[in-house]
């Protein structure tokens, strides 16, 4: 076992409490991915707790993404995906019949791997969101709004005297920040965070884990990485997925973090996250 | 290009220093020759073309200059009394001149045109060289020619036309530019084509671009891959390549016949009886814009493919809907791209002479177009014509007019490129 590892997760999950709240933000049943005729994610069965932090990890190739774009919807923008089972929203099934993506959207933000500022204004990049969505005060709750969500992002100190500046012209962390300040101020409920942090260095990094533990004090994250120390230090769950031999991913082990990094149940979590295999 | 036999060096001596190279043959210096050949061929390509189109400009300013040799029924300064020359005269000078030598009834064709207290100093001065004076061209002469051989011209001019006056004549002026067309060269203008060209292109854009933009919006962001939308596809890249007069004939077809009441704006209730038959400007104009559609909506394609994918999800993911992706991120990021073929099909349309001779355009008309019911000629269809009549002096407008046309495309392309890189700039 790394012991390092071990460390992290007992520093930073000594202070939280990891008692289940018993609210579920996200419940997904017998969720099936297919893209054409093959079957990427296989029946997975998983409860994500409100504002806590649930990582998704697991070897390249195993659906976590796509687990996690499941879980917004992003999925019906390729043509060839198709999804089968429930995907519950606070008890609402979000695949069910007349229920619009565009507003599972509103509700279940995303940031991306690859930090994707609009070539707008940094200002524009957060008030558009609002303003498509509906956002129907004044110019200066807009300014208020765009404030509110930078400050959350962590990023008002360094860009609140340029805002009118490209944010395109950021660093990679900033953009980074940048594009959670954006998903923040449409006001959703869950943030989904794709690999988040696999294209910056690891100062932004730090800074964006970070600020995911005081996000989680009002939303829902569930974040993919490929970096176990990362899951171990700022997750409360993690959700360990894997291949099987048609190299459909399906979830092999969830648990509280500290439990999972320290006495997996399963033999292939155990490997996995000391290194063996992956 | 002392750095590649720098490299070589220094190639050939790595190798002996290393032993783990025996599979690989030192080949460095022969790839750099490779290159370097090629970039000389590369050179080589550019200066041929630039040198074509030197010459090709050239030939074409050296007409527009030149001796003319003119013949007058009566010179200018015998036209003249007293001691002021006929060009420095008032308008109450020249008039008596014009009336003792036309016919009465002539004045009074004339003074029925537009009363001669309306006209400008240089106007009434223009009617006595043409109505009086009477210049008539006998031979002109290049630039070129002027230049290295006017002995020789002079000479020709003293044994050949004796009663000729040998001048130095600028073909392109401002005459040339502001006159309607005439069938004499020397008062020949084509401020009629230039309103008819820039009639025109006014309706290309007006039409090619939302339809256009359009069309391509729906096959790159809406259309599925059905085989329909395979076949429009397919389709419309054929169009682009099918010669131009196949498309003036669907315009004679389609536009000037088949839709000649709506064309011809009787329906609406214009009815110049000298637009009869649907030969309009809307009917050129529309004809041309089918012609560069393809091209518009191929070249909005591209741009639009060439917008990251990233920036779609970045907005869908924050719960915009599909066209509010589309309005706020994928047009204005592929705009300076769209605008870019735009302006590249509307200078191809600017040039069109094929289509538009097929669905009859006038080839010699004197006065504006009104509106876009509006009879027409356009520049291109005057150089047509103009460098098919055999006679001295037609020549030479038709360069002008060639020049004229050049100048104007540029000036067009260098607006339009202005005002896409002012409002299409991207922030980056």
């Amino acid at each position: 076992m790394n012991l390092s590892i071990q460390l992290n997760t007992n520093t930073h999950n000594g202070t939280r409490s990891l008692e289940s709240n018993g609210f579920y933000a996200i419940e997904a049943s017998n969720l099936h991915v297919y893209y054409g005729t093959f079957l990427a994610v296989k029946d997975v069965n998983l409860s994500v707790e409100r504002k806590k932090i649930t990582a998704l990890i697991g070897p390249s190739g195993c659906g976590k993404s796509t687990v996690i774009r499941a879980f917004n919807r992003m999925n019906d923008l390729v043509a060839i995906a198709r999804t089968t089972g429930k995907v519950l929203f606070h008890g609402q099934n979000i695949y069910e019949e007349g229920v619009d993506p565009v507003e599972v959207r509103k509700y279940i933000g995303m940031v991306f791997q690859k930090p994707n500022p609009f070539p707008k204004s940094i200002y524009e990049n957060i008030a558009w969101g609002a303003r498509i969505n509906g956002f129907k005060g004044k110019k200066s709750d807009l300014d208020d709004l765009v404030e509110k969500a930078l400050r959350s992002a962590a990023l008002w100190g360094e860009v609140h005297d340029k805002l009118q500046q490209s944010g395109l012209s950021l660093s990679g962390g900033q953009q980074q920040r940048l594009c959670i300040a954006r998903a923040i101020a449409v006001k959703p409920d869950i943030i989904l965070m794709d690999e988040p942090c696999s294209a910056l260095d690891p100062i932004s990094t730090l800074k964006i884990e970070e600020l995911m533990r005081n996000l989680s004090e009002d939303y829902t994250i569930i974040i993919v990485t490929h970096n176990m120390q990362q899951a171990a230090r700022v997750s409360d769950y993690t959700a360990f997925f894997t291949l099987n031999e048609n190299r459909a991913g399906f979830l092999m082990e969830f648990g509280q973090t500290n439990q999972l990094f320290t006495n997996p149940k399963e033999k292939v979590t155990e490997d996995y996250i000391t290194g063996r295999f992956g | 290009m002392s750095e590649p036999n720098k490299s070589n060096e220094r190639a050939t001596g790595l190798s002996q220093v290393t032993s783990n190279q025996v599979l690989f043959q030192n080949n460095l210096p022969g790839r750099h020759r490779r290159g370097k050949v090629l970039g000389v061929v590369f050179l080589a390509s550019t200066v041929v073309g630039i040198i074509v189109l030197s010459v090709l400009l050239i030939k074409i300013f050296n007409d527009t200059m030149g001796f003319a040799a003119l013949e007058y029924k009566q010179h200018p300064d015998t036209l003249a009394s007293g001691d002021k020359p006929l060009n420095e005269m008032t308008c109450a000078e020249l008039l008596p001149i014009l009336q003792g030598n036309v016919s009465a009834n002539r004045f009074r064709t004339l003074e029925r045109e537009k009363p001669f207290l309306d006209r400008s100093q240089k106007e009434c001065y223009k009617l006595v060289i043409f109505e009086v004076a009477e210049p008539v061209i006998k031979e002109t002469w290049s630039l070129f020619a002027s230049l290295f051989r006017s002995e020789q011209i002079k000479a020709t001019v003293t044994e050949k036309y004796p009663n000729a006056e040998l001048t130095f004549k600028f073909w392109i002026n401002q005459d040339f530019v502001t006159s309607p067309q005439s069938d004499d060269p020397l008062q020949a203008g084509i401020r009629t084509a230039i309103l008819g060209s820039l009639y025109i292109i006014a309706i290309v854009t007006l039409i090619a671009l939302p339809i256009g933009v359009g069309a391509a919006i729906y096959l790159e962001e809406y259309a599925t891959q059905s085989r329909l939308n395979r076949i429009i596809q397919t389709n419309i890249n054929n169009l682009a390549g099918v010669p131009s007069i196949i498309y003036g004939m669907l315009g004679l077809a389609l536009f000037v016949r088949a839709l000649e009441p709506i064309i011809s704006g009787s329906v609406f209730g214009f009815s110049d009886p000298t637009t009869a038959n649907g030969r309009t400007i809307l009917a050129a104009g529309l004809t041309l814009s089918l012609l560069i559609l393809p091209i518009v909506i191929i070249n909005g394609q591209e741009a639009i493919r060439a917008v990251p994918n990233s920036i779609r999800e970045a907005s869908y993911g924050m719960g915009a809907t599909k066209w509010q992706t589309v309005w706020s991120h994928v047009l204005p990021y592929s705009l300076p791209g769209i605008l870019t073929g735009l302006i590249l099909s509307v200078s191809r349309a600017f040039g069109e002479t094929a289509p538009l001779v097929v669905i009859g355009a006038a080839t010699f008309i004197t006065f504006d177009p009104e509106n876009i019911f509006s009879k027409f000629t356009t520049i291109p269809i005057q150089i047509y014509q103009w460098t098919s009549r055999p006679q001295d002096g037609y020549r030479n407008i038709a360069a002008a007019a060639i020049i004229v046309l050049l100048i104007l495309l540029l000036a067009l392309n260098t607006v339009a490129v202005l005002l896409r890189n002012r409002y299409g700039r991207r922030m980056i």
